[in-house]
Order: structure tokens, then C-alpha cells, then sequence
């Protein structure tokens, strides 16, 4: 299990990435964290012919809480995130997806941006983004432009990014007001990607839901937003019936792949369980609020 | 030469219990000997070696699992800088004999005279020259200067392939019609045996209840964290062969080698060096191959397998069907069991009736049933073989067992520890005779235990009555918890034999060779124990080697809970001879007569006088040959003794195991909260390391019951090839374990040891199971498969409710097949 | 085939240099080019943890590093947790005395993410132990043991602290 061989850059700046890239055309790949390029590099199941290896890159980690924005850079590492005493204060949910990634070894060398570009639909990050009303600036030759979570993610492990585009950092925002989260996932054993995982985002005024945003790992080739289920729950009553409801709404509108870990119909059984269970946290943590 | 298991060794070698010296260090929890080497990096495992010279290897393995080789072309590969060879199955043909790894060696002829069993022989190459039948089978070996090289290489070899249809379920395998993997064998049936003891059909016509059910085991692989490997190196000038390889049993490898390779025995040395695990030995493919390569180019080769191919090839086990039928009266009690099982042997059946029959003899496990019969059946799929996995057979068998006692404790309403309490054998029932012989084809008759005080030690412990009201105030707060047990028999100490040489050095000090050989079970420590004795030293005194063939002439290696009783039994004795010996010498040096003398600590006394004494390297001193030499008139010179110990049959350890679990109802998530385990393994060498052995083992089988599975799917390809879908517990699902004995010596050695080695991996399946089904009740969710998969276990719950659901009661499926009671 | 490159680093005090192609990850580097064969690799892609070495004080796979990628890094490897006498490091002494090693093949891995989580908890619960060791696979002990041992140490370096502010 020894990879095929490559050339390899050790870009100094962000230029000097975007130059090897572009030079190095369709075969070029960007290697981060490695924790995901490392292992395909090894089985022989990616085989590029140049890595630019963007670690040394500076000032492409920062993780800035800025009321209800979160800025994070690409190269921040999951430890980074999941330790941040900001970031477990507003955006808890970042915190507890953060640490169900991997294990801490993983999560010491694995990146921010390298799990949003490698878009695994298993992975946390992709689907905390979609609840988050993410986005994502790249950059490349051609200057910077920012995508957002719903417009980035176009199969299975791809991405809607051109080749020689570089993430350079990872945005998300949460809703004013009273707002409470959750993010919750079924994995076999500690640290595996889950087979279904769901964050959720409730912003309640009153006694209504103002918002919702109802994000899906593990059920689609793509992270799933749970468009139906979220427009089932604006403005209604965030009581157990309504989050009964949506639950058996995702249930209907998910249409997950099935594999060795869990069949497609065993997804959306249990996509329906954890969508009520993390919309219910997500509640109570508002009323937690409250009290 | 005569292997020293024959019937004349075993009279002269007859040990009488007298001479045993009272255990001083024995049963002591002394630190291991090991450690302090290990835990600094020190440790010398296979991928650490390195010879001058020295080339890497790889194999290129067949993706296909049925096929027939049409065309290869390496030409690409060799072109390639730093590529050395490719040889293929062509290239081996003639010069490199085929190979039947286990099942040869071990039938017994009083067991085949006993039990008849229809085994099929057929060997399987080392390097197929025709037919492929498995995903992974290797076809071709590249050597090339550097692993990533020899990958490289492998990439470039071109290999046509012309596809043969393909059986993957072994049902499927014995209808009429299926290909047939090995066309001179007539159809896939490649072992079969029926044994009973009463009248199976006569006792299930006057039973009350019958049951009828259909258990199925998953395919577990080993797993040893260490990886496979081997690095050969043949002598230019002599021919001379030198062979490191993860083996645990480096004599039999040198063996195979020597009738293969068509090379003497003594131009053979098999080295196994530090091995990170085992849980399922064998000899491979590539234990012949690398030799083979190496000798032809004439440089050091050294392949060590990565991961995928070790969960490809390196040691599958269980992936069996039970079907039974059981008869029970009102009161619980088993009357009659009658179980036709088969076992997956994928490919090659390598070891004949080893696991089957394993299965087939544990089979009654601690319970008391008046009629028995046991038929077993070997069938050919295309996937890898199955070969003994840690329990080999018994975790299968106790599944079946321990899941019936509980099916037939529900259907009569009686609570499980009752029913299966009732169903033990009694203490004063023993010994025991199960009315079946064992595998070397000696009668089984259960060793001195009592099972009863096992269970309700057991009970103790978990405090069964205490669990029952946790658990009802869960369920209060809608939380599921339940609890399962599970008892096992472990025939442990497999012979035929094993020896020991113990040698004093000038010094005084004692090393210790044995044939048997650790990778993990601290040996170097148990056997120093025994041996610091019987000798009369301290364990500090006592080195302990073994893996290496060139150290004792005669070894068998370690596997199936062995080496404790067999190489500890030889040791003991061994040690005691030298003991006689070094007295004897030292009598002839302070004048006295040898009775009058003690041994301890290394030195030797007169008994009274203690002033008068000798130390033991004094006393080798005087052992050596020479002009000094003050041995006894006729005595041999060096203070050494050398004993075979042959058992008479295997000793019988015993177990019972509880688990706590928790069940999350909506999602079919399984947690274990805490397991508890009460062993009998006899006289305990190192209660620590014992503990050990049984924290390991239930790791194994937690992973056997809940996430473990080499999956195919039906066109024969592996889904599992890495340790991303293949889930080896951590310590997050892993529960704490707590461990208690029961000591009851053996009454077949004069040391009083029983295995351990594999007891904690036998349990588990069955205790997680029933446990998951207590915690459900009332529905009555019957498990009947593992690994118990959350998906499936989903599914069942949703079953068992929609059957309360229609017709008010209790509704029942059995996962995995019909299941039925009349 | 890509151009060999020189790689130094700092491994347990010590400046090593060795020449890699790119692909050669850190796990061999280590292995092969500098003879430290305390870690092991028991999966080379990044589950087992038994290639685990600290990487300026943070746990890192060694199989899913390039070699090229530490140059100038400053690791600690199995080898070098023992004192300069050969005194054992209390992680490994508590690994012995509780039993937490069989076969030993995990266990540099499962000494280098304890020393990570002694540095970061001193007082780690047994369920902390649990989840930061869960990136480790053990076929042997069961992780009961091993368990034990990290509370040992944890125990153990606590005292030493307090013995030298004392
Ligand atoms: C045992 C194990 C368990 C794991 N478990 C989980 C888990 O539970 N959940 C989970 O989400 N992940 C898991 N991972 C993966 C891990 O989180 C990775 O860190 C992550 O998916 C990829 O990030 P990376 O920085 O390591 O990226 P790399 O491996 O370096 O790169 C991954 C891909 O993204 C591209 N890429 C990287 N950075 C950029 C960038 N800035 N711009 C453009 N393209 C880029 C690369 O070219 C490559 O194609 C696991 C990994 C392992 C080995
Ligand atoms: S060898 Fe690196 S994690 Fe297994
Ligand atoms: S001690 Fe053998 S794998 Fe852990």
C-alpha cells in the first residue's frame, strides 16, 4: 500500500499554490491535511501527477467568531475548530461536529477547507455548511469568488471547483434572535463517518419557528438540505407534532444510497429518528435559553 | 526419526505428580519480561528486519473469483529500473510442491477410526498456474529494489482473465447444478462427519417441545495489527536456507518447506521473530514463496502483506449455518439436540475438519443433554478460506447453544439463569463423558469443574437481581438495558506434543527452549515461572526462547489455548530433571547424599548445615565435559534436561460470560455497558496475563457479535478491504471488562493448567445477543445472525412490534431464517 | 519517476537527515531511512494509529505524511520516551505494570497519543481515555488494561509535577 509517485510542490504562498496548480493543469491536486488524499493516494485510487502542498501557506487558519458569523481559514485543522472556546460558545454545533471527525491524530493534520473540497457526503463539514447558510471563497489565476454551500456540491466527491481553484476560507452564519442548534450522527464506532448525520438550525420567535435549516450527511451523493422539512416547519408551532412532521417529511424527500454500513432504506428510517431528535435539541436548547 | 508423540515416547515419558514442587512463582502476577523491550520500540517484528542485499516483494493476487488464466503478460513490469523477476504460477510448477496447510497433520487415526469423517484432500498451489477460485489468490510475485517499486510493477502486469460462474453462499454451493470449484473432487462437499451419543430421534419424538431453528456466524477476520510477512535468505556456497516469517508454528513451516522446496531438513532454519498477534496461524502461500524466490535469484527477499491483502487472504474465520432442532419438556430441560451445520470454507478447505469438528465437540457445551448428533460439512465457495480464527468453531457452536437455552427459557416462561442453570451439568454428574471423542480421538470426558457455582459466582458478581430493578427503572425512563449470558467449554491444550529444553549455563543461569512460540501471551514470562519452580531459581534467572527451529528439534507451535498447558507442562518437567540432576552433581561436590540437599534461589544447601552450599553455575561448572568434570560416574555432562510433554488428551477450561447492554429502539444501536466473565482455566500461571487473555478474547468477539464482517457480495468480490469497512472494536465501543476466577485444576497434567487463550472470544456473540433480547422484551425479537448489524436489528424490532400490533400478543421472527415451534 | 529529495528533521532531540522520493511517506522515512522501527505500521491508511508519533507535540499518522512534508519538523518517536539511563518514561512504565501490551505492535502508537493526552488533560476520566485512544486499534488487550495504564500514568505524572514544584 505504497503510492504511486508524483511530483511534489511545497507552496509558500498562496500564489506560488495557484501558479503550481495552474501549471500543473488536470493532473494537479492540492494536498492539505492529507487525511483524506493520503489514504487514496496509498490504495492507488488517486493518482496525481503533482501534489501542491499548501501547509506552509500563512495566514490561511485563522478561526474568527464575529457574533453570528464564523470565518474559518481553509487550513484551519478539526482540533483547532473543536477546541475554540468561541466557537463551542456560539456556534456549538461546529464544536460537537467537530469533534465526531476521525480521531485526534486525524483531526490534528485534517483541514477545514480539505473536507469541504474533498465533499465527502458523509462528511460533517459539507452538511454543517448547508445549515449554516455556508459559503466558501476560492481563489485561483483568475482571482477570487465566493460560492455558496448549496451552489459548491455537484456528486460524490466532487465539487463544483475547477481544477486550479484553491479554497481559501470556509463562512457560516447563524440566524438572530433566539436560535438553537444541534448536530447529531450515527456512526458504527467512535470516529467513523457517520451513516446518517443531521445538523440542525431553529430560530424561534414567540412561539414559532422562524427559521430552520435541516442539514444531511450520509444520504445523498451530495450533502442533503431538507428543503420540505424546513418549509414545513416555518411558521409553524415548534411543538413535538410539527417536529413529527418534518421528520416524516425528510423521510419522504431523502432519497439516500445504500451500502455495506446501512441500506437506503435504513437511512431514511433513521435520517427520520435523528432529524426529530436533533430538532427537539435544538428546541430545547432555546428553552434552556429562556429558563 | 520418530516424532515424539508416538505411543513409546508416551509411556517413557510418563510424569508421576509427586515430583512436582509446590508453586511458588506460579500463580504470582509478576510483571512481564517482555515489556520493557516493547514499549521502548525495541520489539523486533518482521518489517524491522533488514539483511544485506535485501529486495522487496509483492504479489499480485487474482481480482477475479473464479476464473481461469488466459493470458499474462510482465513485460511492462520487467522493463520497469529496480524490477529484479515476476514469477508466475508457470514459473513454480515442478519445482515447487502444492500445499494442504492443517488438516493433514492433525486428523489422528484413532479419530478417523472413531468418527469415519469423508475428507477430500486437495491442495492448493502456491501460485496458481490455471484456476483461480478467490479474490485474492495470489497469481504472480514481483521483486523489485523497493516495496513502492514492486507495487509499481504489479500495476503493470497484465493478466486476462476468462471468467468461470461463481458461488458465494455455501447452500447455494451444495444445490444441484452449482459450479463446482474443484472439478475432481465431483462437488463442493470437501469434509463431512456425523457423531452422536444417544438416540437424537427418539428423544425429540418424546419431547414435549420442539424447536426448530437456524443460527448463522458471519465471517470474522484475524486481524493481528501486525501484517503477514516473510524474508528468506538461501547461502550461495550451502544451500542453506534461513527463513523469518510471522508464524507461530515455525516447525511445521520448515516442514512444508523442506517437502516442497524438496530441501533437507537441517539446511533449514524458520525463524519467527517478534509477531504483533496471531488469533488464527497457519502457514500461507507466501511462507514458501519468498524462500522459493529468494533462492532462485540468490538475494535476501522480503515481503511483509499491507493491510487490504490481509483482510483479503490473512486468516478468515466462523461464516457458519446451523440448522437445529431441539427438544425441551415444560420444566426448560433440553432433552435432545440435533444440529446439521456448515461451514463456509471458501476456496481451499485447508484444514479439514479442524473447525467443524471444533464446532461439532463444543457443541454441548456446560449443558447436560441426553442425545446429541452433529453433522458437519465443509463446503467449497469462491471466497478464501476459513481456517481456525481465535475459538475456532466454538464461539459458532456456543451462539447456537447459548441463544437455544434462552429461546426454550422463553417459551416456558422460565427466567434465562434458571433455565440454563437447570440444564448444567452438576458437579456430581463428573466426570463428565459426552458420549463423542475429541479431535485427537480420545473420549471427551469433562475435567474436574462445577458449573453451577460458575453461574451463580457469575451472578454474584453482576448482581443479577440489582440489574433487574436498574433495568425496570430505565425502561421507566424509556431507556432499553438487558442482559445475557453465555457459557462455554474450551477443549484447550491440543497436542500432540510439545517440548523444552532447559539448560543451565556456567553462570547459573537457566534458558529455557521451547517449540511453542509467543506473539503477545507474555511466555517468556509464564514459562520462567514455572520453570524458576520446579528448578528451584527466581524468574529473574530464567530467559525464555523459542521461534526458532534451530533451538529445539521437535516443535509444534502456538495456537488453540495450548501453550501454557503443553509447553508449560514441559518446562515444569524439564526444569525438574535438571533440578534431579544439578542435586545430584551437587551431592557428588559437598559429599553428601542428593536426598540431604535443597535447591532455592538458585543455590544448593545442605539440609541443616546451611553453610554448606553450592551455588547452581558452581554445579554447571561441574557438569561441564572435561578434565574438571565432577559428574556422577555415568552421568552426561551440561546441566541441561530435555522433556516432551504428550498430552493424553485436551484439558477442559470453562466459562461463563454476562452482558450489560443498552438498545436504542428507533435506530437498532447497540451499546455494551459492561461485561463480566467468570473462567476456569485451572492453576493460573499469571492471573494478570490470564486476564489478559480473556480482555482480548471479548474484544474479539465483541467485534464478532456487533461490527466485525468480511463481506462479499453475491458476484464474489470483497466489500470489506479496509479498516474503513472492516470495524475492528476501539476502546470507545470496547465496555470495561471485569474478570473473575474459578480455579479448578486439571486433573490431566501434574501442573494443573488449562488453556486460556481463546475462552473470551467464545462468549460474547451469545451474551450480546441475548442480551439485546432481554433488553427488547416484551417483544420477542429472536437473533439469530450474527454480526448483529443496527440495520437488522431495526428490522426485527419493527417485525416483532407489527406482530404485537396484529394480533395482541407477541410477535416473532427469526433473523435470517424460518424458525418454528410445534 | 520524481526527483529524491533530502529531508531533515528533528527526531527526539536529535537533527536526521535521509533522501526521499515525495512519495515516501513520514512512517517510512522513519522506518527505513532512519532506522527507528519502534513505529509501526499496521494499516497505512490511517485508522490503526499504530504509526502514531508526535509532530511538534501533536499526534499525527506517520502513513498519511509525506516524509518531504516534515522537513524541518521536530518529531518524537516511541524511541525516544525512555530517559538518557534507559530509565522508562512513566507511560511506559505504567503500560507494563498494568498489563496494557501483549503483543506490543499498537503499542508506541497507543504510548504517543497518551503522552498527547497527558499533556493536554493531567487528570483524564476514563472516558476522556477512551475517546482520545479510540484512533488506536488493539487486537489484544481488549483496551482494559491499557486503560488502566493511561490512569496509572496520569497518576503517576501528576506526582512527579508536584514532587518538583515541591
Ligand atoms: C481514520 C479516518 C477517519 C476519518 N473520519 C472522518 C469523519 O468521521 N468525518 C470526516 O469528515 N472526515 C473524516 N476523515 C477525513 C478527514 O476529516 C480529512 O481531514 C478531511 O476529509 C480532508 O481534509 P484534509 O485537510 O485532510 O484534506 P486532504 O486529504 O489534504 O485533501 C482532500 C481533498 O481535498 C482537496 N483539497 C484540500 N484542501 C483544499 C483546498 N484548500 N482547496 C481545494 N481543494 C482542497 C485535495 O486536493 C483532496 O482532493 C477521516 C480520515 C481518516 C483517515
Ligand atoms: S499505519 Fe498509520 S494509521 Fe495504521
Ligand atoms: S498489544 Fe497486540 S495489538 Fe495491542
Amino acid at each position: 500500500m505504497k503510492p504511486a509517485p508524483f511530483e511534489y510542490v511545497a507552496a509558500r504562498s498562496l500564489d506560488e499554490a495557484l501558479a503550481a496548480l495552474a501549471d500543473a493543469g488536470e493532473g494537479g491536486k492540492v494536498l492539505a491535511g492529507g487525511q483524506s488524499l493520503v489514504p487514496l493516494l496509498a490504495l492507488r485510487l488517486a493518482r496525481p501527477d503533482v501534489l501542491v502542498d499548501v501547509n506552509q501557506v500563512a495566514g490561511l487558519d485563522r478561526v474568527v467568531v464575529d457574533d453570528h458569523r464564523l470565518v474559518i481559514g481553509a487550513l484551519a485543522r478539526h482540533r483547532a475548530v473543536e477546541l475554540d472556546e468561541q466557537v463551542r460558545r456560539a456556534f456549538p454545533l461546529v464544536s460537537a461536529a467537530a469533534a465526531k471527525i476521525g480521531h485526534v491524530a486525524i483531526r490534528n493534520r485534517g483541514t477545514v477547507g480539505g473536507s469541504v473540497a474533498h465533499a465527502d457526503p458523509a462528511a460533517e463539514w459539507p452538511a454543517l455548511l448547508l445549515a449554516l447558510d455556508g459559503e466558501v471563497e476560492v481563489a485561483s489565476p483568475r482571482g477570487r469568488r465566493v460560492v455558496s454551500a448549496g451552489d459548491l456540491y455537484a456528486g460524490y466527491l466532487t465539487t463544483t471547483l475547477e481544477v486550479d481553484e484553491v479554497v481559501c476560507e470556509v463562512r457560516a452564519t447563524l440566524p438572530e434572535g433566539r436560535t438553537g442548534t444541534s448536530f447529531l450522527e450515527l456512526a458504527r464506532r467512535e470516529g467513523d463517518f457517520a451513516i446518517v448525520g443531521v445538523a440542525a438550525v431553529l430560530a424561534i420567535e414567540g412561539d414559532e419557528v422562524r427559521h430552520c435549516r435541516l442539514a444531511l450527511s450520509g444520504v445523498g451523493s451530495t450533502p442533503v438540505r431538507a428543503r420540505g422539512a424546513e418549509e414545513l416547519l416555518a411558521g409553524a408551532a415548534a411543538d413535538d407534532a410539527a417536529i413529527a412532521a418534518a421528520a416524516r417529511e425528510v423521510v419522504e424527500e431523502i432519497d439516500p444510497p445504500g451500502d455495506i454500513h446501512g441500506s437506503a432504506d435504513y437511512r431514511r428510517k433513521v435520517a427520520g429518528v435523528l432529524v426529530r431528535r436533533a430538532l427537539s435539541a435544538a428546541r430545547d436548547e432555546i428553552g434552556r435559553m429562556v429558563a | 526419526m520418530t516424532e515424539p508423540g508416538t505411543a513409546n515416547a508416551r509411556a517413557a515419558r510418563r510424569v508421576p505428580i509427586e515430583s512436582v514442587r509446590p508453586h511458588q512463582f506460579v500463580g504470582q502476577r509478576l510483571r512481564r519480561k517482555e515489556d520493557a523491550r516493547l514499549v521502548s520500540g525495541k520489539g523486533r517484528y518482521l518489517a524491522d528486519l533488514v539483511v544485506p542485499g535485501m529486495r522487496h516483494a509483492a504479489v499480485l493476487r487474482s481480482p477475479v473469483p473464479h476464473g481461469r488464466i488466459a493470458a499474462f503478460d510482465a513485460s511492462e513490469a520487467l522493463a520497469l529500473d529496480g524490477v529484479d523477476a515476476v514469477f508466475t504460477g508457470r514459473d513454480l510448477l515442478g519445482k515447487v510442491g502444492p500445499f494442504v496447510e492443517g488438516g493433514r497433520l492433525e486428523i489422528s487415526p484413532v479419530f478417523l477410526d472413531k468418527v469415519g469423517p469423508e475428507v477430500k484432500p486437495h491442495a492448493m498451489p502456491v501460485l496458481a498456474a490455471e484456476d483461480v477460485h478467490f479474490v485474492g489468490q495470489p497469481v504472480a510475485v514481483v521483486v523489485a529494489a523497493s516495496r513502492y517499486l514492486a507495487e509499481d510493477a504489479l500495476e503493470l502486469i497484465r493478466v486476462d482473465y476468462e471468467e468461470l460462474p461463481v458461488v458465494t453462499d455455501p447452500e447455494a454451493a451444495l444445490a444441484p447444478g452449482a459450479p463446482v470449484l474443484h472439478g475432481h473432487l465431483g462437488d463442493n462437499v470437501a469434509a463431512h462427519f456425523v457423531v452422536e451419543s444417544g438416540d437424537v430421534d427418539a428423544e425429540l419424538d418424546r419431547a414435549p417441545h420442539v424447536y426448530r431453528g437456524r443460527f448463522e456466524v458471519g465471517r470474522q477476520a484475524s486481524n493481528a495489527m501486525e501484517p503477514r510477512g516473510v524474508l528468506a535468505t538461501s547461502d550461495d556456497g550451502t544451500g542453506d536456507l534461513t527463513v523469518w516469517c510471522t508464524s507461530a508454528r515455525p516447525h511445521l513451516v520448515r516442514t512444508f518447506l523442506s517437502e516442497m522446496l524438496g530441501i533437507p531438513l537441517d539446511r533449514i532454519r524458520v525463524i519467527s521473530p517478534d509477531m504483533g498477534g496471531s488469533f488464527g496461524t497457519g502457514v500461507f502461500s507466501e511462507d514458501f514463496l519468498i524462500p522459493f524466490v529468494a533462492r532462485e535469484l540468490g538475494r535476501p527477499v522480503r515481503w511483509v502483506e499491507d493491510r487490504s491483502e490481509n483482510l483479503l487472504v490473512t486468516r478468515h474465520g466462523r461464516d457458519q449455518v446451523h440448522l437445529v432442532e431441539v427438544g425441551y419438556d415444560d420444566d426448560g430441560r433440553i432433552l435432545a439436540l440435533k444440529d446439521r451445520f456448515l461451514v463456509d470454507a471458501g476456496a481451499y478447505n485447508q484444514y479439514a475438519i479442524t473447525v467443524s469438528y471444533n464446532a461439532a465437540a463444543h457443541a454441548r457445551n456446560q449443558f447436560d443433554i441426553p442425545a446429541v448428533r452433529l453433522e458437519g460439512l465443509n463446503v467449497l465457495t469462491n471466497k478464501a478460506p476459513v481456517a481456525p480464527v481465535r475459538g475456532a468453531g466454538r464461539p459458532e457452536v456456543t451462539f447456537m447453544m447459548d441463544r437455544v437455552v434462552d429461546i426454550v427459557a422463553h417459551e416456558t416462561g422460565i427466567d434465562p439463569v434458571e433455565c440454563r442453570r437447570r440444564n448444567l451439568v452438576r458437579p456430581e454428574q463428573m466426570p463428565y463423558h459426552a458420549g463423542i471423542p475429541y479431535r485427537d480421538g480420545v473420549d471427551i470426558v469433562y475435567d474436574r469443574a462445577d458449573f453451577p457455582a460458575q453461574l451463580s459466582q457469575l451472578c454474584d458478581l453482576v448482581d443479577y437481581a440489582a440489574f433487574r430493578k436498574e433495568q425496570a427503572e430505565a425502561r421507566r425512563e424509556g431507556r432499553r438495558l438487558g442482559i445475557g449470558f453465555s457459557s462455554y467449554m474450551e477443549g484447550s491444550g491440543f497436542g500432540p506434543h510439545e517440548g523444552a529444553v532447559v539448560r543451565v549455563d556456567t553462570n547459573g543461569h537457566v534458558t529455557v527452549y521451547t517449540g511453542a512460540n509467543a506473539h503477545g501471551q507474555g511466555l517468556a514470562t509464564t514459562l520462567a515461572q514455572v520453570c524458576a519452580d520446579q528448578l528451584g531459581v527466581t524468574p529473574e534467572d530464567v530467559t525464555v526462547r523459542m521461534g526458532d527451529t534451530s533451538f529445539i528439534p521437535y516443535g509444534i507451535g502456538t495456537f488453540a489455548s495450548r501453550s501454557a498447558v503443553t509447553a508449560g507442562t514441559a518446562t515444569g518437567v524439564a526444569a525438574g530433571l535438571v533440578r534431579e540432576k544439578a542435586l545430584a552433581i551437587a551431592a557428588e561436590l559437598l559429599e553428601v547424599s542428593s536426598s540431604d540437599l535443597e535447591l532455592e534461589e538458585g543455590t544448593v544447601r545442605v539440609r541443616g548445615t546451611p553453610s554448606r552450599e553450592v551455588s547452581l553455575g558452581d554445579v554447571a561448572r561441574a557438569a561441564a565435559p572435561g578434565p574438571r568434570s565432577r559428574l556422577p560416574a555415568g552421568m552426561e555432562p551440561v546441566l541441561e534436561a530435555e522433556h516432551y510433554y504428550v498430552p493424553p488428551s485436551v484439558t477442559w477450561s470453562s466459562g461463563t460470560h454476562a452482558a450489560v447492554v443498552e438498545v436504542d429502539e428507533e435506530t437498532g444501536f447497540v451499546r455494551v455497558l459492561r461485561y463480566l466473565t467468570v473462567d476456569d482455566c485451572g492453576q493460573m500461571l499469571n492471573p494478570t496475563i490470564v486476564e489478559g487473555q480473556v480482555h482480548g478474547g471479548v474484544a474479539l468477539g465483541l467485534g464478532e457479535a456487533l461490527t466485525e464482517e468480511v463481506i462479499y457480495d453475491a458476484t464474489g468480490q470483497p466489500l470489506t478491504g479496509t479498516y474503513m469497512d472492516y470495524l475492528l472494536p476501539t476502546t470507545a465501543e470496547t465496555p470495561p471488562i471485569t474478570v473473575a476466577h474459578q480455579v479448578c485444576p486439571s486433573e490431566v497434567n501434574p501442573f494443573g493448567i488449562k488453556g486460556c487463550g481463546e475462552g473470551g472470544a467464545v462468549g460474547p456473540p451469545a451474551a450480546i445477543a441475548n442480551a439485546i433480547v432481554d433488553a427488547l422484551r416484551p417483544l420477542d425479537v429472536r437473533i439469530s445472525r450474527v454480526p448483529i448489524r443496527p440495520e437488522r436489528l431495526l428490522e426485527l424490532i419493527e417485525v416483532a412490534k407489527a406482530g404485537s400490533a396484529h394480533d395482541g400478543g407477541v410477535g416473532a421472527l427469526e433473523d435470517g431464517g424460518a424458525g418454528s415451534r410445534s | 519517476m520524481s526527483e529524491r529529495r533530502t529531508v531533515t528533521v528533528e527526531v527526539n532531540g536529535e537533527r536526521r537527515s535521509g533522501s526521499v522520493e515525495p512519495r515516501t511517506t513520514l512512517a517510512d522515512f522513519l522506518r527505513d531511512e532512519l532506522g527507528l522501527t519502534g513505529t509501526h505500521l499496521g494499516c497505512e491508511h490511517g485508522v490503526c494509529g499504530a504509526c502514531t508519533v508526535l509532530l511538534d507535540g501533536r499526534s499525527v499518522r506517520s502513513c498519511l505524511m509525506l516524509a518531504v512534508q516534515a522537513d524541518g519538523c521536530s518529531l518524537r518517536t516511541v524511541e525516544g520516551l525512555a530517559a538518557e539511563g534507559g530509565e522508562l518514561h512513566p507511560v511506559q512504565e505504567a503500560f507494563s505494570a498494568e498489563h496494557g501490551l501483549q503483543c506490543g505492535f499498537c503499542t508506541p502508537g497507543f504510548l504517543m497519543a497518551t503522552l498527547e493526552l497527558l499533556s493536554e488533560s493531567p487528570q483524564p476520566s476514563e472516558e476522556q481515555i477512551r475517546s482520545h485512544l479510540s484512533g488506536n486499534l488493539c487486537r489484544c488487550t481488549g483496551y482494559h488494561h491499557i486503560v488502566k495504564a493511561v490512569l496509572r500514568a496520569a497518576e503517576t505524572m501528576r506526582g512527579d509535577v508536584a514532587a518538583s514544584r515541591a
